[in-house]
Parts: C-alpha cells; structure tokens; sequence
C-alpha cells in the first residue's frame, strides 16, 4: 500500500458510469485511435523542436493525457457545442478539425497566426471550429465557458461547453465560483478535472484534502464522478452521458480523469521531484499504448496499420513545423493594432 | 430625472431596442438593485434578462464575457463597485485581452455604484477607476451628469469593447437635470468643457466636476474665472480637448476624488507637461483624496476627501504662482 499521502496510484472505488465494451463502432474507436496518435506525435514533434533548440514559448507534454483530450471532445458535436480546452488538450483541437498549420503557426507565433503573433501555445480560439482557448491563469476560462452556454440557453439552443482544469488549478476560488454557477443556473457545462497528480511540482496531498475531486460535485449539486483516465472508451462514454444530460437540461457534470503527467510542467522542468517507481506504474497504462494493444486485438485495424499510421503522422507534424518555421515573425506593427475593437 | 434614473432610462431602452442586451447581478431582480437602479425591470424583462446572481463577482463578470463571446451584449452590475475586486482578474485578464488577443469583440459593460463621502466606510467608497485605466484593453467611463450618464451608458452598451462605468453613488439622488428623452447617445472619448471660463483650467471627473463647480463660484468672487474640463472618459482620453484649454488659460489644476498617488490625474498632468509645457505659466497642481482607505467616521472622511475648498486652495496656489 503507498503511504497515505501518496495518492499517484488512487483510482475510483465505483464508477457510475458503466464500463464500456468493445465500441460497437469499429469507425469510432479508429477515430479515437486517430486523434490520440495525432496527440501523442504532435507532442513529439515538438519535444524534437525544443531539444534543437528551435521551440518558442514553454513546450507543455500532454504525455498520458491523450485519452481524456480525445474522448471527452469526441462526446461532442462539434457542429453546435464548443471546446473550452487548456494546454494539454491538444487531442481536443483535432477532433475539432483544427487545421495543424494554423496549430502550429500559433504555437510558434509566426506571421498568418490567428493571433497575429500577441500570444501562443494552445491559447487562441477559432470560434468557425468553436474552439475558445485558455488563458495561462487556469480556471479563469470555466466562468467564461459557463456564460457561453448561459447564452445559448438563452436563446434556446442546446450548445454544451466542454471545459477542463487540473488537481491543482481546480483550487482557483473561480472554479468553485463556475462550477456553483452553473448549477444554480442549470448550465449545460461539463468540467473534467484531469488529475495528472501534480500540478507544477506539487503533489495533489499538498493541493486538496478530499478524498476524491468529484466529491465537490455533491457538494454543488451537481452530478460527479471520478474515471481512469487513461481509458479512452471510459472516457468517452462517461462524456457521452454527461453531454446526454446537459441536453436534456439536467445541468452540468464533474468530471474527475485520474491520469500521469508523464514529463515535467513544460520541457524545462526535469520532474525530479516525481518518484521513479510512480512513472514506471503508470507507464504501464499508458493510453495510447493499451488503446492501440486493445484496437488491434479486436481486429479494428493490425499492428503495421498502426505503426505507419504513427510515422505518417510524426512526419505530417515535422512537415508543418518546417512550414511554420518558414514563415517570418509577425510584423512589429501588429503589436500596436486591436487592443480595442475599433468598430 | 436624477442621476440614478437615467442610468435605469438608458438599460431600459436599450433592452427594449436590442434582445442581446440583458443584466446580470446581485438582487437586481425581485428586489431592484442595492439602490433600486432596476427596480421594476424583472417585471418588464422577467428574469431571463434580468439574472439574480449569486455572490460570485467572478463568475457574473465571467459569464457576461462568455455571454458576450455568445452574440448578448451583457451588463453586469457590481453591488458596490468595491467589489469588483473579486472579479478583477475576470475583467483585467480575460476581458481586457480578448481583442488583442483573438480579435474578437467581447461587449459587456461592468457598472456599479463608487465613490465615497456618503458614510459608507472603506469597503463601499473606493474609487478604482484607475487601476482599470492601467490594465489596457478596457474602457472606463466615470459620469458627472445624468443626461451624459444616461448618453454614455447607451454608448458603452453599443461599445464593442469592455467597458467598466464608474457611477458615482453620492451623485445618485443628488444631481437632477433635464435628461433627453428616448434614444441618446454620448460617444466615449469626448471631453466637455462644463463651465467656460479664462483664468485657470479646472480638468476633473465624476463627483471632483461638482466640486469644481462650486469651487468656480467661490472663486469667481475674486476675480477667477474658472474653466471646468468634465473628461467624462479615461479611456478613450479626449487629449485634444483638455490641452485646448490649457493653452486658453495657461494654468492648471486637475481634480479627482480617488486617492492622488498613481491616480489618473497624473496622467493628465504629465500629458499636459508633455503637450503643453510652453503653454503653461504654473505648474500643474493635483486634488485628489489623501492615500488611504476611505474612512467611516464623518469628521475622518470630509479630512480626508478632496473638497470644493480644496480645490479653491489649489486654484489659488497656481494662480499666485
């Protein structure tokens, strides 16, 4: 047993949702599949960008989060809900059609960016794909996503916001505030807390004292649970019914995925502070690895399907860096331009 | 109409004009607002456009910009706009950064009742305009008068910027005045001169344009003939209007009621410094509230807020200059 502060290893005692089996649709889970590689070479991508040195701005890993990136934004329709993700959830931006040019291009903030070079990283919004991104102070987009959705009620309509924060930015006094909100208003929002145990250096022991995160739901009146998230299946289907009941006008869900934040905050960070044994364990459940051993063992697609998959895709994310690179900084000018709408 | 009215004249018709305009805040439904300002209006609205909140500035100034990234011009009362400190990071960092950022309009207006010298203690009295004037990306607009409250509040809610609309909580039921009826609108960013005068320039917003004005009387007394700059915006800044009349009268005193130190009266002063140095025949004098927490008690409070004689004493200082 891990002493009692040591909480890398804890899952959920129940799950409310049930389990999924083998999907019914080979479609989906070679979708699922997709997006997680794409994910998971995208972050490698740039890791190879950062080690040459060429990486502008902190190159933050979503190593071991690809499961919840992909699944929850696959619980979506991406024709009438909206994405509200943060740094990690690069999975989320594919599923949502993001064009990995313009990914890139931002990343890197090189002319023909969305954000004209002011900002970077996974922080730009593209509301043609409903994307709106995150802002570096975590937790301050879930207010932001609860008034998305407040409006289209409003309106009548049935948009479903899908948001996200950490075991660490899920102690931001805003996050309460939203998650109370929303209740109160009903708001069909759906908050998944990704708990990769550790939010810059500190251990979730040092960051909360419940005993599971999803047990602030109780306390919202709000629906709660708490999932491995490293299964992307369990992932998807436990949005599935979260983004049901949000339709339905049932209001929003908590949603604790128990993950590993498989490398440091961002690059620089060697995560020595991580004990060895702890990243050994979880790479034991890995999410891509165990999805793609459970895709080809249903006979969803083989083994050199998957591996050319990954490199073709490795090679699309090189391509659209060297793109990216090619392109000159933005113009000095634009950093004088839109601090107001002037229309 | 006083103060207070036209500001609920101006949110009325422009709910009654646009269906994207609704309100968000604290007991502004059923009960009409900490000082009536919506009184009536769930009754008219129903409280779909009329949104009781809970007590989270956070999440109601949040959800106003999601709402607004939403297609809904929002308008999100503070109770008091000391409280709006516990929304800050929502209006400064958020907000405020938005358009830069992703070249998307996000149009709420965050407004309340500020300002001291009612008893009200250092919670319920603060004038923070400034900090908003210094976060970039935000407008901030401080009335003096009910037809430009009622113009200018029309104005910001058809902004397609945010906007924070300091409204001055002493002025309330305190200044009436002939409001145009129906539709007006006072554009952001336009200094009016409130009171024409020759000998010294008064520049001064909010609640510091009524002292200014009684100061004028005083002083016209002995032979100083005041002229009064209501800036009525800080962000937009009407430049061109104020230094106008410092190169009229060639001494200045610029008027706030806010505490002096960083206050938005420096700005004004180092832009006249800068502008209009050849101009002038005195250096530029500042009023403004001592740096402190506003106080409770009343003998503390009038000591420690600017005045109309505190300004009739500066006026003096520089004309003897």
């Amino acid at each position: 047993m891990p002493p009692s502060t040591d909480r890398s290893w804890y899952m959920p005692k129940k799950s409310t949702s049930t389990r999924a089996s083998a999907p019914k649709n080979a479609e989906l889970a070679r979708q699922m599949l997709t997006y997680m590689i794409m994910a998971r070479e995208f972050d490698a991508a740039m890791l190879r960008l950062y080690r040459q040195g060429k990486a502008f701005g902190g190159v933050y890993s979503q190593l071991g989060n690809e499961a919840v990136s992909v699944g929850s934004a696959m619980a979506l329709d991406n024709k009438i809900d909206v994405l509200f993700p943060m740094h990690r959830n690069i999975g989320g931006h594919f599923v949502f059609g993001q064009d990995i040019d313009q990914l890139m291009v931002n990343h890197l903030a090189r002319e023909g960016s969305q954000m004209r070079g002011t900002d970077g990283t996974g922080h730009y919004a593209d509301p043609q794909r409903r994307i709106y991104g995150n802002v570096s102070h975590l937790g301050a987009m879930i207010p932001v996503a609860a008034g998305f959705v407040m409006a289209g009620l409003m309106r009548g309509e049935k948009t479903v916001a899908m948001t996200y924060i950490g075991d660490g930015g899920a102690q931001v006094g805003e996050v309460h505030e939203a998650l109370n909100f929303a209740a109160v208003r009903k708001l069909p929002l759906i908050v998944i807390i990704e708990n990769n145990q550790y939010a810059y250096s500190t251990p979730n022991h040092l960051e909360f004292a419940c005993e599971r995160l999803s047990d602030r739901a109780q306390g919202y009146g709000m629906f709660g649970t708490t999932i491995d998230g490293t299964d992307v299946e369990l992932v998807y289907q436990t949005c599935r019914e979260a983004v049901q009941r949000a339709r339905n006008g049932e209001g929003p869900s908590l949603i604790e995925t128990v993950t590993m934040r498989m490398r440091g905050h961002a690059e620089h960070d060697d995560f020595a502070y991580v004990p060895k044994d702890i990243l050994e364990r979880w790479s034991t459940k890995d999410p891509v690895e165990t999805y793609i051993s459970r895709v080809i063992q249903q006979g969803i697609m083989t083994e050199s399907e998957v591996t050319s998959l990954r490199e073709s895709t490795l090679s699309t994310m090189i391509a659209a860096i060297d793109r990216a690179l090619e392109r000159p900084w933005p113009a000095a000018e634009e950093g004088f331009r839109n601090v107001f709408i002037e229309s | 109409m006083t103060y207070l009215e036209a500001i609920a004249d101006a949110l009325r018709l422009e709910m009654r004009r646009d269906p994207t305009v609704f309100q968000i805040g604290e007991d502004i439904g059923t009960y009409g607002g900490a000082f009536k300002l919506t009184k009536g209006m769930i009754d008219e609205f129903g409280p779909t456009r009329i949104i009781d909140a809970p007590i989270s500035e956070a999440a109601i100034i949040g959800s106003a910009i999601g709402a607004a990234l939403n297609g809904m011009r929002p308008v999100a009362e503070m109770q008091f706009m000391d409280f709006v400190t516990n929304g800050f990071n929502q209006l400064v960092t958020v907000a405020g950064t938005t358009a830069y950022r992703w070249s998307m309009p996000v149009p709420i207006v965050v407004r309340g009742p500020s300002g001291g010298g009612v008893g009200a203690n250092p919670f319920h009295s603060r004038n923070s305009e400034a900090w908003f004037a210094h976060a970039t990306g935000l407008k901030v607009v401080c009335p003096a008068f009910p037809a430009d409250a009622k113009g200018l509040m029309t104005a910001s809610i058809r902004d397609n910027n945010p906007v924070v609309f300091f409204e001055h909580k002493g002025l309330y039921r305190k200044i009436k005045e002939d409001v145009p009826e129906g539709e007006y609108v006072v554009p952001l960013g336009v200094a009016r001169v409130v009171r024409p005068g020759t000998s010294v320039s008064v520049i001064a917003y909010g609640s510091a344009v009524h002292m200014a004005l009684e100061a004028s009387e005083a002083l016209l007394r002995e032979g100083i003939d005041v002229e009064v700059v209501d800036i009525r915006t800080l962000v937009p800044f009407d430049e061109e209007t104020v230094l106008e009349s410092v190169r009229r009268t060639h001494r200045v005193v610029v008027a706030h009621e806010a505490v002096l130190t960083a206050g938005f009266g420096g700005e004004i002063a180092a832009r006249i410094a800068d502008k209009a140095f050849r101009w002038l025949d005195a250096p530029v004098r500042r009023v403004a509230a001592f740096d402190a927490p506003t106080p409770f008690a009343p003998t503390l409070e009038k000591a420690v807020l600017p005045n109309a004689e505190t300004i009739v004493s500066a006026v003096r200082d520089v004309m003897a200059f």
